[in-house]
Protein backbone atom coordinates (compact mmCIF):
# COMPACT_ATOMS: atom_id res chain seq x y z
CA UNK A 1 0.00 0.00 0.00
CA UNK A 2 1.68 2.94 -0.95
CA UNK A 3 0.24 6.60 0.57
CA UNK A 4 -1.70 8.67 -1.66
CA UNK A 5 0.02 11.79 -2.72
CA UNK A 6 -3.15 13.56 -3.75
CA UNK A 7 -6.21 14.13 -1.94
CA UNK A 8 -8.89 13.73 -4.86
CA UNK A 9 -11.52 11.90 -3.26
CA UNK A 10 -12.44 10.75 0.29
CA UNK A 11 -12.39 7.16 -1.50
CA UNK A 12 -8.54 7.80 -1.34
CA UNK A 13 -8.56 7.56 2.46
CA UNK A 14 -10.80 5.08 4.15
CA UNK A 15 -11.66 4.31 7.43
CA UNK A 16 -8.17 4.60 8.64
CA UNK A 17 -6.84 7.76 6.42
CA UNK A 18 -9.75 9.34 7.75
CA UNK A 19 -9.31 8.83 11.50
CA UNK A 20 -5.73 9.58 11.05
CA UNK A 21 -6.06 12.96 9.52
CA UNK A 22 -8.84 13.41 12.36
CA UNK A 23 -6.42 12.80 14.46
CA UNK A 24 -3.51 15.25 12.82
CA UNK A 25 -6.19 17.83 12.67
CA UNK A 26 -6.88 17.90 16.15
CA UNK A 27 -2.97 18.76 17.08
CA UNK A 28 -3.59 21.81 14.66
CA UNK A 29 -6.59 22.74 16.05
CA UNK A 30 -4.31 23.41 19.23
CA UNK A 31 -1.74 24.82 17.26
CA UNK A 32 -5.15 27.63 16.53
CA UNK A 33 -5.57 28.23 20.22
CA UNK A 34 -2.12 29.65 20.46
CA UNK A 35 -1.89 33.38 20.91
CA UNK A 36 0.51 33.18 17.83
CA UNK A 37 -0.88 30.42 15.82
CA UNK A 38 1.76 29.90 13.44
CA UNK A 39 4.14 26.59 12.62
CA UNK A 40 7.33 27.10 10.87
CA UNK A 41 6.66 23.12 9.73
CA UNK A 42 5.89 24.10 5.44
CA UNK A 43 8.65 26.72 5.56
CA UNK A 44 9.78 27.06 2.01
CA UNK A 45 6.84 25.52 0.24
CA UNK A 46 4.49 26.62 -2.01
CA UNK A 47 0.75 26.61 -1.97
CA UNK A 48 -0.33 27.46 -5.25
CA UNK A 49 -4.79 27.52 -5.42
CA UNK A 50 -6.55 27.48 -8.31
CA UNK A 51 -10.06 28.78 -8.41
CA UNK A 52 -11.96 28.12 -11.46
CA UNK A 53 -15.22 28.68 -9.77
CA UNK A 54 -15.98 31.31 -7.08
CA UNK A 55 -15.20 30.33 -3.45
CA UNK A 56 -14.81 32.21 -0.33
CA UNK A 57 -14.61 30.35 2.86
CA UNK A 58 -12.94 27.31 1.22
CA UNK A 59 -9.98 29.42 -0.42
CA UNK A 60 -9.56 31.81 2.67
CA UNK A 61 -9.65 28.33 4.62
CA UNK A 62 -6.88 26.57 2.49
CA UNK A 63 -5.04 30.19 2.54
CA UNK A 64 -5.12 30.80 5.87
CA UNK A 65 -4.15 27.22 6.59
CA UNK A 66 -1.17 27.19 4.17
CA UNK A 67 -0.11 30.53 5.89
CA UNK A 68 -0.49 28.73 9.32
CA UNK A 69 1.86 26.72 8.43
CA UNK A 70 4.81 28.54 7.00
CA UNK A 71 3.83 27.53 3.27
CA UNK A 72 4.17 30.59 0.55
CA UNK A 73 0.52 31.20 -0.59
CA UNK A 74 0.09 32.22 -4.46
CA UNK A 75 -3.18 32.33 -5.19
CA UNK A 76 -4.64 32.43 -9.19
CA UNK A 77 -7.36 34.81 -9.84
CA UNK A 78 -8.95 33.30 -12.71
CA UNK A 79 -10.52 36.54 -14.01
CA UNK A 80 -7.26 38.20 -14.57
CA UNK A 81 -4.98 35.63 -15.21
CA UNK A 82 -4.02 34.25 -19.12
CA UNK A 83 -6.93 31.57 -18.48
CA UNK A 84 -9.33 34.50 -19.97
CA UNK A 85 -6.99 34.61 -23.02
CA UNK A 86 -7.89 31.13 -24.06
CA UNK A 87 -5.07 29.24 -22.21
CA UNK A 88 -5.79 25.75 -21.61
CA UNK A 89 -6.04 24.22 -18.24
CA UNK A 90 -3.10 22.13 -18.83
CA UNK A 91 -0.85 25.19 -19.52
CA UNK A 92 -1.96 26.36 -16.93
CA UNK A 93 -1.20 23.30 -14.61
CA UNK A 94 2.24 23.34 -16.81
CA UNK A 95 2.99 26.45 -15.97
CA UNK A 96 2.62 26.49 -12.31
CA UNK A 97 4.41 23.53 -12.16
CA UNK A 98 7.73 24.88 -13.93
CA UNK A 99 7.76 27.50 -11.09
CA UNK A 100 8.19 24.59 -8.54
CA UNK A 101 5.32 24.31 -6.74
CA UNK A 102 4.63 22.47 -3.98
CA UNK A 103 0.93 21.83 -4.10
CA UNK A 104 -2.04 22.37 -6.16
CA UNK A 105 -5.42 23.36 -4.50
CA UNK A 106 -8.23 23.34 -7.20
CA UNK A 107 -11.35 24.12 -7.52
CA UNK A 108 -12.97 23.53 -10.95
CA UNK A 109 -16.92 23.65 -12.22
CA UNK A 110 -15.71 20.41 -13.90
CA UNK A 111 -16.34 16.66 -12.25
CA UNK A 112 -12.95 15.06 -12.69
CA UNK A 113 -10.47 18.34 -13.00
CA UNK A 114 -8.28 17.44 -10.21
CA UNK A 115 -7.67 13.83 -11.45
CA UNK A 116 -7.14 14.86 -14.25
CA UNK A 117 -4.68 17.71 -13.07
CA UNK A 118 -3.31 14.99 -11.18
CA UNK A 119 -2.12 12.98 -14.09
CA UNK A 120 0.09 15.82 -15.49
CA UNK A 121 2.03 17.05 -12.47
CA UNK A 122 5.03 15.44 -11.67
CA UNK A 123 6.03 16.33 -8.09
CA UNK A 124 2.99 18.88 -7.14
CA UNK A 125 0.29 17.33 -4.77
CA UNK A 126 -3.47 17.85 -5.95
CA UNK A 127 -5.74 18.77 -3.57
CA UNK A 128 -9.34 18.53 -4.85
CA UNK A 129 -11.24 22.11 -2.88
CA UNK A 130 -14.45 20.54 -5.09
CA UNK A 131 -15.31 19.53 -8.94
CA UNK A 132 -18.37 20.06 -9.84
CA UNK A 133 -21.03 17.65 -8.83
CA UNK A 134 -18.52 15.29 -7.66
CA UNK A 135 -16.37 15.73 -4.61
CA UNK A 136 -15.55 18.13 -1.87
CA UNK A 137 -13.31 15.64 0.29
CA UNK A 138 -12.28 18.66 3.03
CA UNK A 139 -15.47 19.56 3.20
CA UNK A 140 -16.50 16.27 4.45
CA UNK A 141 -13.39 15.63 6.41
CA UNK A 142 -13.93 18.73 8.27
CA UNK A 143 -18.15 17.96 9.29
CA UNK A 144 -16.35 14.87 10.97
CA UNK A 145 -14.63 16.74 12.62
CA UNK A 146 -17.03 19.06 14.05
CA UNK A 147 -19.32 16.60 14.54
CA UNK A 148 -16.74 14.28 16.38
CA UNK A 149 -15.79 17.26 18.43
CA UNK A 150 -19.75 18.18 19.20
CA UNK A 151 -19.84 14.74 20.34
CA UNK A 152 -16.37 14.57 22.42
CA UNK A 153 -17.70 18.64 24.30
CA UNK A 154 -21.13 16.47 25.52
CA UNK A 155 -19.47 14.18 26.88
CA UNK A 156 -16.94 16.24 28.41
CA UNK A 157 -14.47 14.22 26.92
CA UNK A 158 -11.86 15.50 24.53
CA UNK A 159 -12.21 13.85 20.61
CA UNK A 160 -8.66 11.96 20.92
CA UNK A 161 -10.23 9.88 23.57
CA UNK A 162 -13.54 9.60 21.57
CA UNK A 163 -11.75 8.18 18.62
CA UNK A 164 -13.16 7.36 15.62
CA UNK A 165 -15.57 4.84 16.90
CA UNK A 166 -18.06 7.44 18.11
CA UNK A 167 -19.17 7.28 14.64
CA UNK A 168 -20.67 4.10 14.66
CA UNK A 169 -24.44 3.88 14.18
CA UNK A 170 -24.82 7.28 14.32
CA UNK A 171 -27.51 8.43 12.30
CA UNK A 172 -26.66 10.93 9.47
CA UNK A 173 -29.71 12.97 7.65
CA UNK A 174 -28.25 14.45 4.13
CA UNK A 175 -31.06 16.90 3.12
CA UNK A 176 -31.69 18.86 -0.09
CA UNK A 177 -30.19 19.65 -3.36
CA UNK A 178 -28.00 15.90 -3.12
CA UNK A 179 -28.46 15.99 -7.41
CA UNK A 180 -26.12 19.17 -7.28
CA UNK A 181 -23.42 18.25 -4.51
CA UNK A 182 -20.06 16.96 -4.17
CA UNK A 183 -19.90 17.75 -0.10
CA UNK A 184 -23.16 15.53 -0.38
CA UNK A 185 -21.38 13.14 -2.19
CA UNK A 186 -17.80 13.62 -0.13
CA UNK A 187 -20.24 13.22 3.30
CA UNK A 188 -21.68 9.89 2.03
CA UNK A 189 -18.30 8.43 1.79
CA UNK A 190 -16.74 9.87 4.50
CA UNK A 191 -20.00 9.01 7.16
CA UNK A 192 -20.34 5.64 5.75
CA UNK A 193 -16.33 4.85 6.02
CA UNK A 194 -16.66 5.59 9.39
CA UNK A 195 -19.65 3.43 10.24
CA UNK A 196 -22.69 5.92 10.55
CA UNK A 197 -25.88 5.44 8.60
CA UNK A 198 -26.61 8.02 6.12
CA UNK A 199 -30.30 8.26 4.62
CA UNK A 200 -31.13 11.08 2.07
CA UNK A 201 -33.85 13.50 1.85
CA UNK A 202 -35.12 15.30 -1.33
CA UNK A 203 -37.39 15.88 -3.56
CA UNK A 204 -37.45 13.11 -6.61
CA UNK A 205 -36.44 15.88 -8.71
CA UNK A 206 -33.40 17.01 -6.74
CA UNK A 207 -32.06 13.54 -6.09
CA UNK A 208 -29.23 11.91 -8.54
CA UNK A 209 -30.77 10.10 -11.35
CA UNK A 210 -29.51 6.78 -9.82
CA UNK A 211 -28.73 5.37 -6.34
CA UNK A 212 -27.53 2.57 -7.46
CA UNK A 213 -24.33 1.31 -5.68
CA UNK A 214 -24.54 4.53 -2.89
CA UNK A 215 -24.67 3.32 0.28
CA UNK A 216 -27.47 5.19 1.56
CA UNK A 217 -30.97 4.96 2.39
CA UNK A 218 -33.99 7.57 0.93
CA UNK A 219 -35.81 8.95 3.83
CA UNK A 220 -40.00 8.08 2.76
CA UNK A 221 -40.95 11.05 4.94
CA UNK A 222 -38.58 14.36 5.76
CA UNK A 223 -40.18 15.10 8.76
CA UNK A 224 -40.52 11.10 10.25
CA UNK A 225 -36.75 11.21 9.00
CA UNK A 226 -36.16 14.28 11.16
CA UNK A 227 -37.16 12.91 14.17
CA UNK A 228 -34.31 9.61 13.75
CA UNK A 229 -31.71 11.90 12.58
CA UNK A 230 -28.49 12.56 15.09
CA UNK A 231 -27.30 15.12 12.28
CA UNK A 232 -29.12 17.12 9.88
CA UNK A 233 -26.69 17.78 6.91
CA UNK A 234 -28.22 20.59 4.69
CA UNK A 235 -27.05 21.07 1.64
CA UNK A 236 -27.80 24.93 -0.27
CA UNK A 237 -30.06 25.17 -3.54
CA UNK A 238 -27.28 25.13 -5.83
CA UNK A 239 -29.30 28.16 -8.27
CA UNK A 240 -26.09 28.64 -10.39
CA UNK A 241 -26.46 24.86 -11.26
CA UNK A 242 -29.52 25.82 -12.43
CA UNK A 243 -31.20 23.61 -9.46
CA UNK A 244 -34.08 26.49 -9.35
CA UNK A 245 -35.35 25.20 -12.50
CA UNK A 246 -35.58 21.19 -10.49
CA UNK A 247 -38.30 22.97 -7.82
CA UNK A 248 -41.35 24.46 -8.70
CA UNK A 249 -40.52 27.71 -6.79
CA UNK A 250 -38.30 28.64 -3.61
CA UNK A 251 -41.30 28.93 -1.63
CA UNK A 252 -42.34 25.28 -2.05
CA UNK A 253 -38.81 23.74 -1.98
CA UNK A 254 -38.87 25.79 1.75
CA UNK A 255 -42.16 24.54 2.59
CA UNK A 256 -41.22 20.87 1.39
CA UNK A 257 -37.90 20.45 2.33
CA UNK A 258 -36.70 23.48 4.22
CA UNK A 259 -35.65 23.27 7.94
CA UNK A 260 -38.27 25.80 9.55
CA UNK A 261 -38.64 25.93 13.09
CA UNK A 262 -41.41 23.89 13.07
CA UNK A 263 -39.67 21.22 11.45
CA UNK A 264 -36.72 21.48 14.30
CA UNK A 265 -39.15 20.82 16.80
CA UNK A 266 -38.87 17.86 15.40
CA UNK A 267 -35.40 17.18 16.25
CA UNK A 268 -34.05 15.13 19.18
CA UNK A 269 -32.42 17.27 21.62
CA UNK A 270 -29.15 16.72 21.38
CA UNK A 271 -29.39 16.28 17.15
CA UNK A 272 -27.09 18.75 15.68
CA UNK A 273 -27.09 21.02 11.97
CA UNK A 274 -24.81 21.19 9.34
CA UNK A 275 -23.96 23.20 6.61
CA UNK A 276 -21.27 23.63 4.33
CA UNK A 277 -22.24 26.90 3.44
CA UNK A 278 -22.82 29.67 2.03
CA UNK A 279 -26.49 29.03 3.82
CA UNK A 280 -28.95 30.81 2.27
CA UNK A 281 -31.46 31.90 5.11
CA UNK A 282 -35.08 31.59 4.30
CA UNK A 283 -34.81 28.95 1.51
CA UNK A 284 -32.83 25.56 3.22
CA UNK A 285 -32.69 27.18 7.02
CA UNK A 286 -34.71 29.64 8.06
CA UNK A 287 -33.48 32.74 9.70
CA UNK A 288 -33.74 31.51 13.54
CA UNK A 289 -32.57 28.05 13.10
CA UNK A 290 -29.29 28.92 11.39
CA UNK A 291 -28.68 30.72 14.74
CA UNK A 292 -29.26 27.86 17.35
CA UNK A 293 -26.91 26.80 19.26
CA UNK A 294 -27.71 22.93 17.78
CA UNK A 295 -26.45 24.68 13.83
CA UNK A 296 -22.60 24.48 14.26
CA UNK A 297 -21.57 25.97 11.11
CA UNK A 298 -19.27 29.02 13.10
CA UNK A 299 -17.53 25.41 14.10
CA UNK A 300 -17.23 23.94 10.78
CA UNK A 301 -15.60 27.14 9.17
CA UNK A 302 -13.43 27.37 12.17
CA UNK A 303 -11.97 24.18 12.23
CA UNK A 304 -11.83 24.09 8.11
CA UNK A 305 -8.69 25.61 8.95
CA UNK A 306 -7.40 22.87 11.25
CA UNK A 307 -8.33 20.00 8.98
CA UNK A 308 -6.52 21.52 5.85
CA UNK A 309 -3.53 22.27 7.81
CA UNK A 310 -3.92 18.59 8.36
CA UNK A 311 -4.34 17.83 4.83
CA UNK A 312 -1.22 20.03 3.37
CA UNK A 313 0.79 18.65 6.52
CA UNK A 314 0.20 15.31 5.88
CA UNK A 315 0.80 15.58 1.91
CA UNK A 316 3.81 17.50 2.00
CA UNK A 317 5.41 16.56 5.53
CA UNK A 318 3.95 13.35 6.73
CA UNK A 319 2.02 10.62 4.95
CA UNK A 320 -1.09 10.84 3.89
CA UNK A 321 -2.78 7.66 4.42
CA UNK A 322 -4.42 5.67 2.04
CA UNK A 323 -7.51 3.35 2.55
CA UNK A 324 -6.40 -0.21 2.15
CA UNK A 325 -6.44 -1.74 -1.38
CA UNK A 326 -7.02 1.91 -2.89
CA UNK A 327 -4.51 2.11 -5.18
CA UNK A 328 -3.11 5.60 -5.29
CA UNK A 329 -4.18 7.88 -7.92
CA UNK A 330 -1.43 8.65 -10.25
CA UNK B 1 14.62 -11.77 24.47
CA UNK B 2 11.69 -9.45 24.91
CA UNK B 3 10.36 -8.20 21.90
CA UNK B 4 7.70 -5.21 21.51
CA UNK B 5 6.00 -3.33 18.97
CA UNK B 6 7.83 -0.12 19.09
CA UNK B 7 4.73 1.79 17.88
CA UNK B 8 5.55 5.16 19.16
CA UNK B 9 8.26 5.10 16.58
CA UNK B 10 6.05 5.40 13.80
CA UNK B 11 8.08 6.67 11.12
CA UNK B 12 10.66 3.94 11.62
CA UNK B 13 8.22 1.11 12.55
CA UNK B 14 9.74 -2.72 13.06
CA UNK B 15 9.85 -4.75 16.29
CA UNK B 16 12.29 -3.76 19.34
CA UNK B 17 14.55 -6.70 19.90
CA UNK B 18 16.18 -6.24 23.69
CA UNK B 19 19.65 -7.44 24.39
CA UNK B 20 20.43 -6.61 27.51
CA UNK B 21 18.75 -4.12 30.76
CA UNK B 22 20.76 -1.31 31.66
CA UNK B 23 18.35 -0.06 34.21
CA UNK B 24 15.37 -2.15 36.35
CA UNK B 25 12.15 -0.28 36.86
CA UNK B 26 13.31 0.79 40.23
CA UNK B 27 16.66 2.21 39.04
CA UNK B 28 14.77 4.39 37.09
CA UNK B 29 12.34 5.53 39.89
CA UNK B 30 15.78 6.02 41.80
CA UNK B 31 17.23 8.33 38.95
CA UNK B 32 13.68 10.59 38.94
CA UNK B 33 13.96 10.87 42.76
CA UNK B 34 17.63 12.29 42.05
CA UNK B 35 16.96 14.34 39.50
CA UNK B 36 13.97 15.37 40.70
CA UNK B 37 16.24 16.66 44.05
CA UNK B 38 18.50 18.46 41.34
CA UNK B 39 15.78 20.40 40.02
CA UNK B 40 14.57 21.66 43.19
CA UNK B 41 18.64 22.59 44.27
CA UNK B 42 19.28 23.96 40.78
CA UNK B 43 15.97 26.61 41.12
CA UNK B 44 16.22 26.98 44.75
CA UNK B 45 12.36 26.03 45.18
CA UNK B 46 9.98 24.85 42.01
CA UNK B 47 8.28 28.13 42.40
CA UNK B 48 8.75 29.10 39.33
CA UNK B 49 9.50 26.04 37.32
CA UNK B 50 7.13 24.31 34.20
CA UNK B 51 7.66 20.52 33.75
CA UNK B 52 7.24 20.23 29.79
CA UNK B 53 7.35 16.28 28.83
CA UNK B 54 7.99 15.32 25.09
CA UNK B 55 5.71 13.11 23.35
CA UNK B 56 5.62 10.74 23.75
CA UNK B 57 8.28 9.16 25.93
CA UNK B 58 9.06 12.04 28.44
CA UNK B 59 5.47 12.33 29.13
CA UNK B 60 5.34 9.52 31.41
CA UNK B 61 8.82 10.56 33.30
CA UNK B 62 7.17 13.65 33.34
CA UNK B 63 4.43 12.47 35.20
CA UNK B 64 6.26 10.36 37.62
CA UNK B 65 9.17 13.23 38.08
CA UNK B 66 6.42 16.03 39.33
CA UNK B 67 4.73 13.10 41.67
CA UNK B 68 8.21 13.47 43.67
CA UNK B 69 8.47 17.12 42.96
CA UNK B 70 5.26 17.72 44.61
CA UNK B 71 6.41 15.41 47.95
CA UNK B 72 9.66 17.26 48.18
CA UNK B 73 7.37 20.76 47.60
CA UNK B 74 4.15 20.34 49.13
CA UNK B 75 3.77 23.85 49.30
CA UNK B 76 4.33 24.70 45.53
CA UNK B 77 1.32 24.26 42.56
CA UNK B 78 3.86 22.99 40.30
CA UNK B 79 2.96 23.45 36.61
CA UNK B 80 2.77 20.54 33.55
CA UNK B 81 2.92 20.50 30.22
CA UNK B 82 3.12 18.35 27.59
CA UNK B 83 5.20 19.04 23.74
CA UNK B 84 5.28 17.54 20.37
CA UNK B 85 7.73 18.41 18.54
CA UNK B 86 6.47 17.18 14.94
CA UNK B 87 5.90 20.49 13.48
CA UNK B 88 8.91 21.78 14.53
CA UNK B 89 11.66 19.24 13.20
CA UNK B 90 14.00 20.08 10.92
CA UNK B 91 13.42 16.78 8.24
CA UNK B 92 9.85 16.90 7.38
CA UNK B 93 9.93 16.08 3.88
CA UNK B 94 12.73 14.01 4.82
CA UNK B 95 10.71 11.46 5.71
CA UNK B 96 7.28 10.77 7.13
CA UNK B 97 6.95 12.69 10.62
CA UNK B 98 3.55 12.82 12.33
CA UNK B 99 2.17 14.47 15.66
CA UNK B 100 1.77 11.57 18.12
CA UNK B 101 -0.57 13.89 20.15
CA UNK B 102 -1.70 16.99 21.10
CA UNK B 103 0.85 19.26 22.61
CA UNK B 104 -1.00 21.02 26.00
CA UNK B 105 1.42 23.25 27.65
CA UNK B 106 -1.11 25.43 29.94
CA UNK B 107 0.70 28.27 31.16
CA UNK B 108 2.13 31.29 29.31
CA UNK B 109 5.89 30.48 29.91
CA UNK B 110 7.18 34.17 30.08
CA UNK B 111 9.69 34.22 32.74
CA UNK B 112 9.20 30.33 33.44
CA UNK B 113 11.93 28.11 34.22
CA UNK B 114 11.45 25.02 31.85
CA UNK B 115 12.42 21.63 32.54
CA UNK B 116 11.94 20.29 29.27
CA UNK B 117 11.68 16.04 30.01
CA UNK B 118 12.68 13.37 27.73
CA UNK B 119 13.50 9.58 27.85
CA UNK B 120 16.17 9.36 25.60
CA UNK B 121 19.19 11.99 24.28
CA UNK B 122 20.44 11.35 21.06
CA UNK B 123 21.52 13.28 17.93
CA UNK B 124 19.70 16.49 19.89
CA UNK B 125 17.77 17.46 16.76
CA UNK B 126 13.98 16.59 18.93
CA UNK B 127 15.18 18.86 21.76
CA UNK B 128 16.50 21.84 18.82
CA UNK B 129 12.57 21.18 17.11
CA UNK B 130 11.44 21.12 21.23
CA UNK B 131 13.52 25.10 21.95
CA UNK B 132 11.57 26.44 18.93
CA UNK B 133 8.28 24.90 20.20
CA UNK B 134 8.82 26.79 23.11
CA UNK B 135 9.76 30.03 21.84
CA UNK B 136 5.96 29.73 20.31
CA UNK B 137 4.44 29.30 24.07
CA UNK B 138 6.29 32.79 25.89
CA UNK B 139 10.27 33.62 26.35
CA UNK B 140 11.02 31.28 29.48
CA UNK B 141 13.39 32.72 31.30
CA UNK B 142 15.36 29.31 31.19
CA UNK B 143 15.65 26.16 29.78
CA UNK B 144 16.88 23.36 31.20
CA UNK B 145 17.10 19.58 30.10
CA UNK B 146 16.43 16.40 31.79
CA UNK B 147 16.95 13.19 30.53
CA UNK B 148 17.16 9.53 31.53
CA UNK B 149 19.35 8.06 29.20
CA UNK B 150 22.32 10.45 27.22
CA UNK B 151 23.37 7.85 25.02
CA UNK B 152 25.77 10.16 22.72
CA UNK B 153 26.26 10.81 19.12
CA UNK B 154 24.89 14.32 19.49
CA UNK B 155 24.82 16.41 16.00
CA UNK B 156 24.04 19.75 17.81
CA UNK B 157 25.68 21.51 20.58
CA UNK B 158 23.11 20.05 23.11
CA UNK B 159 24.04 18.69 26.62
CA UNK B 160 21.81 17.98 29.48
CA UNK B 161 21.21 19.79 32.64
CA UNK B 162 20.04 16.46 34.57
CA UNK B 163 20.57 12.76 33.52
CA UNK B 164 19.11 9.28 34.48
CA UNK B 165 22.31 8.06 33.14
CA UNK B 166 24.94 8.29 30.73
CA UNK B 167 25.19 5.14 28.64
CA UNK B 168 27.76 4.92 25.52
CA UNK B 169 26.24 2.77 22.49
CA UNK B 170 26.52 1.97 19.00
CA UNK B 171 24.70 4.27 16.46
CA UNK B 172 22.92 1.53 14.95
CA UNK B 173 21.53 0.10 18.45
CA UNK B 174 18.46 1.29 20.36
CA UNK B 175 17.49 2.73 23.57
CA UNK B 176 13.99 1.69 24.91
CA UNK B 177 12.43 3.55 27.80
CA UNK B 178 9.40 1.67 29.09
CA UNK B 179 7.78 0.93 32.62
CA UNK B 180 9.83 -2.04 32.88
CA UNK B 181 13.05 0.08 32.71
CA UNK B 182 15.60 0.64 30.25
CA UNK B 183 16.98 -1.61 27.93
CA UNK B 184 19.39 -1.72 24.76
CA UNK B 185 18.88 -3.23 21.56
CA UNK B 186 18.04 -3.02 18.40
CA UNK B 187 15.49 -2.31 15.56
CA UNK B 188 14.34 -5.31 13.34
CA UNK B 189 12.14 -5.51 10.18
CA UNK B 190 8.44 -6.79 11.04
Amino acid sequence: MSAPRHLLSVADLGRDGIAEVLRVAEAFAEVERRSVPKVPTLRGKVVATLFFEESTRTRLSFETAAKRLSADVLSLAVASSSVKKGESLRDTVETVEAMGIDAVIIRHSSAGAPHQVARWVERARVVNAGDGWHEHPTQALLDCFTVRQVLAERKGASPEELGIDCFEGLRVLIVGDVRHSRVARSEVLAYRALGAQVTLAAPGSLLPPSLDGWPVEVAADFDEALGDADVVSLLRLQAERGSGSYVPSLREYTAGWGLTARRVSRLREHAMVTHPGPMVRGVEIASDVADLPRTVVTQQVANGVAVRMAILFLLLGGELPGAAGVPAVA
Amino acid sequence: MAERERSHTRPLGGVFVAHSQVLTAADVTRALTRMAHEVVERNGGIEDVVLVGLQTGGVPLATKMAEVLRQIEPETDLQTGSLDVAFYRDDIGLRPVLPEAVTDIPVDLAGRVVVLVDDVLFTGRTIRAALNALNDFGRASAVQLAVMVDRGHRELPIRPDYVGKNLPTRREEMVDVGEDGVWIGTLEDR
